[in-house]
């Protein structure tokens, strides 16, 4: 079979050239023989994927097919697939088969998508490498012995090793659009509260976001067409008019005023991403966009703030893993007490109880306003600053991740240079904006992500100025060496 | 030395509303266990909180009851700390800016008028329950209240004594019902107090170090525990000891306080707003909406009793001691009977009636309508007082006997007929000389014991005034 | 700022997680790293700053009183650790 993306797979469906069974068995048997060693996937389970795509070919049959019937996706773990084990990548949850339906999961289901298994993650979407999965670490197929970036590395690297065409990921500091950089891929974080956080296991409630992750930005508007919309189930959703993510996709994007912040080009970048940036944005230029300088003052602090609030919120989140309704409970104890510092001592990595201990330290007595007021107060002022960004730009461009994929093992025992892999990415989620990767070039063969950053709700105007860049440029067709077969 | 006792209370207020605060699951009490435990309750991964319009309206009504400040923006925060029936690891509160500011509420003991300030009323989730002995060496979880809406009222150290305590509780038991936000089921835990209790010397401004009784949840309980605990820590005091502050459980079949096993660390409840909700904005409309829909209050209802129908101030607040009561009251009266009598014979009659049965005044036998198609047939002097009392006593039996046919079978209809009395009276001073002459010698008692007579050789039914005006006027 | 072993001890307690003393030493040594990072916050100065809760400035929605959920209690109580008549079991509470 091609190496066909979602759209080419859809018109082929509606015009009835190839079955969701065919397309289905393709992947699965992709799955079967590279996820041994990749380890992209934690669950696949062939009977039901077969049996909703037999399903989704009857709906064809009869007429009632929606664009997405019978195309087949990977979820992320992250999200409650009913009877499905959703772990989050944790031994607290490798036994837990979830009871009901995410939202996300549920609005492919309602379009008759066939879900191709859950994908590998960072345990609690806690990570950069993809390294701290209870279910093992998961390899980027451009090469194996280097990570795919996290924390929905698995996503990404089931889609790079064509194992499936499209995948759900989620995003609280950069997981959807770092993984999508070091895989070579299109991802985007929607604006928060665009897309029902019901269902997805919580990292930091007000930075988690889901989103789509594809091959090109097309695929990537079609996936936003189900994921997007207003979910009464999450008090955090938004209600924003129902948009048409593919429908100005092709518009040309002279006049597109394209800020570039300066500190996103400081140190800490490697400077041959620097250079696959550059010719990315002088790509732009030959595209009718004009170049303003805009800065966002506070990018450097976005670490600091993002390692406060999300450890606290995690904190909190994660206390309901408890070992007393679902989940892992320890074998021996001898009181209450016991069997909730065992249960969560052993249930728990090393950096999900890391940050669980930030998260406490820094909301504990004597320490709020310290750490946990001061970092929402400058959560404010980072908010502020691309406020003032958007009133002299469309949209914002520059590097996703600080270098290509990094060599397993290389960072997972020193967590600081761990969190500045996300230099670029965090403070989009602070402010609740919509980011976005690309793939722009590469360096020594690894791909190299330029990211967008779009003002609120204006995910339709990132996905066409990516579909711009796409149709110049073939980055986003590359397939790692020796993978497609 | 003497001592003054300082007495704040915290209530917690379980809302009547169907659905538990962040989720659609029932709150109805006395479900099998965990049969009303739904995704949130159990706190699954991935669940989100949606709070209830209901649960919101509740808390403005309350701040409208006790004029206080309605926040037009409150936050909501998580309160962490691990406890097997708190399923997400923190309760769902609010901390820094509560919905409802500070009130006040005016109580009597006695004679003497108090308000009690209100500092603040938040709206919050209850917790489930914990049940020991089911299993062997282990405790049950029961998650059905999990998330059931409570509006905690916390007063300020105003009270002075066990009586105004207990005035207090009463008070604002008798306002969270009288308003439809609580059905006031102590039993089932829908009203429960805590009570912050310390004493200092007669006179000092430093107030003493408190001790917290949780969790009361009857009057009675009420006053013993303060009785119970003002009496341990001046004993402590009065021998030089220090109060530790301390959370005390009180003992109904002792009647005693013991500090709870000291839980080993001190609380850090790490309190920060709750990433899943959002601030909660409450536009003037609605506030206007919801006053312009309420009932009329009681302290305001009673005024209006005393003003309009001249009760007194004991009828008044007896009538207005509950929603119902007054209901009953009201409707009463629309059928004609007159206002003073009706509520003599609610307090009085039916009262007595409904305690030795044990019934609400909703399930009284006797009706509205029946009991003031009774009252006029006094008021039109068709029966005495005494006859009605007979006959309230057989409706209460037989609620759908007429009134008047049984007045007919009864053979209680007063004899009114003036002609008829005067023959009476001639027969009766004819036969009793010997009383009309001490009478006529100034023994007031003999013009009593000769309308006795009369009533007598009437049977009862000689209407009483009658006599009375006739035989004096015979006498003169 | 720096962080102590036995400040280590106590918030891995505050939050149920048991911690070995090996295991104490070495989680001190990260997350005085992390904590020093965190630090860079203390520079700015944020007098008058309102705090930034949530990524929009959007109010809460309200939902009607109506009864939606059905009993689940056999469907949920399945992947429990301990359950019996109805009941999720744990370890003897004592008040």
């Amino acid at each position: 079979m091609e190496d066909w993306g979602i759209k080419e797979i859809s018109n082929l469906l509606r015009e009835n050239k190839i079955s969701s069974l065919e397309i289905t068995t393709h992947y699965l048997q992709q799955i079967k023989q590279k996820n041994p060693e990749i380890n992209a996937f934690i669950t696949v389970d062939e009977t039901r994927t077969l049996a909703q795509a037999k399903l989704a070919d009857e709906r064809i049959q009869k007429g009632e097919g929606d664009i997405f019937t019978g195309i087949p996706i990977a979820q992320t773990d992250i999200f409650c697939a009913e009877d499905w084990l959703t772990s989050c990548g944790s031994k607290m949850l490798h036994n837990f088969v979830a009871p009901y339906d995410a939202t996300v999961v549920k609005q492919f289901n309602d379009v008759g998508a066939v879900n191709l298994g859950k994908t590998n993650m960072d345990e609690f979407a806690m990570g950069s490498s993809n390294e701290t999965s209870y279910f093992g670490a998961v390899k980027n197929p451009w090469d194996l012995t280097r990570v795919p970036g996290g924390s929905s590395g698995g996503s990404a690297a089931a889609i790079a090793a064509r194992m499936c065409p499209g995948a759900t990921a989620t995003d609280t500091g950069g997981s959807i659009r770092q993984p999508a950089s070091l895989c070579g891929l299109t991802g985007l974080k929607p604006t928060y509260g665009l897309v029902s956080r019901y269902g997805m296991i919580a990292f930091a409630s007000s930075l988690d976001q889901a989103g789509p992750m594809a091959k090109s930005s097309e695929d990537c508007a079609m996936m936003m067409n189900v994921m997007a919309g207003y979910d009464v189930k999450d008090s955090t959703s938004i209600d924003h008019k129902k948009e048409d993510y593919t429908k100005n996709i092709d518009q040309p994007i002279d006049g597109l005023k394209i800020g570039l912040p300066k500190e996103f080009f400081a140190e800490g970048l490697d400077h041959n991403v620097a250079k696959v940036i550059e010719s990315a944005i002088d790509q732009y230029k030959k595209l009718g966009a004009t170049i303003v300088d805009v800065s966002l003052p506070n990018t450097n602090l976005s670490i600091p703030v993002y390692y406060v609030l999300a450890p606290a919120e995690a904190s909190s989140n994660l206390s309901r893993y408890d070992g007393v309704r679902f989940g892992y409970r320890t074998n021996q104890y001898d009181d209450l007490m016991d069997m909730y510092c065992k249960t969560r001592q052993e249930g728990f990595g090393d950096e999900v109880k890391r940050r669980i201990l930030i998260g406490t330290y820094v909301l504990s007595a004597g320490y709020y306003d310290a750490y946990y007021l001061k970092a929402q107060q400058i959560r404010h002022l980072i908010s502020e600053d691309f406020k003032k960004a958007f009133q002299v730009c469309d949209v914002i461009m520059g590097p996703t991740a600080p270098s290509t994929a990094f060599k397993a093992n290389e960072k997972i025992d020193d967590p600081v240079t761990m969190y500045l892999q996300d230099i670029f990415t965090i403070s989009t989620n602070l402010a609740g904006l919509p980011g976005m990767s690309i793939p722009a070039g590469s360096v020594n063969e690894l791909p190299v992500g330029l990211q967008i950053i779009g003002n609120y709700f204006s995910e339709g105007l990132m996905l066409n100025v990516a579909h711009q860049f796409q149709k110049m440029t073939d980055w986003h067709k590359a397939v790692p060496q020796g993978l497609l077969s | 030395m003497s001592w003054e006792v300082v007495i704040g209370i915290e209530t917690h207020v379980q809302l009547q509303t169907k659905t538990k605060i962040f989720s659609g699951a029932s709150t109805e009490f006395g479900a099998e266990p965990n049969t009303q435990a739904c995704l949130l309750s159990v706190a699954f991964p991935g669940t989100l909180p949606v709070l209830n319009d209901e649960v919101v309206q509740c808390a403005i009504k309350f701040g409208l009851a006790t004029n206080a400040e309605i926040a037009s923006r409150s936050i909501f925060a998580r309160k962490n700390y691990f406890y097997p029936d708190l399923p997400k690891g923190y309760q769902i509160s609010q901390y820094e800016i509560p919905i409802v500011g500070k009130g006040s509420l005016e109580i009597e003991v006695g004679d003497i008028k108090k308000r009690v300030r209100i500092t603040r009323a938040h709206l919050e989730e209850d917790a489930g329950k914990s049940l020991h002995g089911v299993v062997k060496n282990g405790t049950g979880i029961d998650l059905n209240r999990a998330g059931t809406p409570l509006l905690e009222i916390v007063s300020e150290p105003d009270m002075s004594s066990a009586a105004e305590a207990v005035a207090y509780a009463k008070k604002l038991h008798e306002l969270v019902r009288w308003i439809g936000i609580c059905d006031g089921n102590m039993q089932e835990g829908s009203f429960r107090c805590d009570i912050n209790v310390s004493v200092k010397p007669k006179g000092s401004d430093k107030l003493g170090t408190r001790r917290e009784i949780k969790n009361l949840n009857s009057f009675k309980f009420i006053e013993q525990a303060i009785h119970y605990e003002t009496q341990w820590q001046i004993e402590m005091l009065e021998e030089g000891k220090i109060i530790q502050q301390a959370t005390v459980l009180f003992n109904p079949e002792t009647a005693e306080t013991r500090a709870m096993r000291s839980k080993e660390e001190a609380n850090d409840y790490r309190y920060f707003p709750d990433p899943d909700l959002l601030p909660l904005e409450i536009p003037d409309e609605k506030i206007s909406e919801i006053k312009a829909a309420m009932i009329e209050l009681p302290h305001l209802m009673k005024a209006r009793l005393e003003r309009d129908y001249q009760l007194s101030p004991y009828d008044a607040s007896g009538i207005t001691s509950d929603k119902a009561v007054a209901d009953y009251f009201f409707a009463t009266l629309k059928e004609g009977a007159e206002p003073k009598q009706i509520a003599n014979w609610i307090l009085g009659q039916l009262f007595s009636k409904l305690n030795e049965h044990n019934l609400s005044i909703e399930d009284s036998p006797i009706k509205p309508q029946v009991l003031s198609l009774l009252l006029k047939r006094i008021q039109d002097a068709t029966i005495s007082n005494n006859s009605a009392k007979q006959l309230f006593e057989k409706l209460w039996m037989s609620p759908s006997l007429e009134i008047d046919a049984l007045i007919e079978i009864e053979g209680l209809k007063q004899v009114s007929d003036s002609g008829l009395i005067e023959k009476m009276i001639d027969e009766v001073l004819k036969n009793n000389q010997a009383m009309v002459d001490e009478y006529r010698s100034g023994k007031e008692k003999a013009f009593n014991a000769l309308v006795g007579q009369i009533m007598k050789a009437s049977k009862g039914k000689a209407n009483p005034g009658q006599v009375n005006d006739l035989l004096k006027k015979k006498l003169s | 700022m720096s962080i102590t072993h036995d400040e280590i001890k106590k918030i891995a307690h505050l939050a149920r997680i048991k911690i070995t003393e090996e295991e104490a030493d070495a989680t001190l040594k990260k997350l005085s790293g992390i904590l020093n990072l965190i630090e860079d916050m203390k520079k700015v100065d944020t007098t008058n700053i309102a705090p930034m809760s949530h990524a929009q400035a959007v109010t809460q929605r309200l939902r009607e009183d109506v009864v939606t959920e059905k009993n689940q209690r056999e469907k949920l109580q399945k992947i429990a650790p301990e359950v019996s008549k109805g009941l999720y079991i744990v370890p003897q509470v004592i008040e």
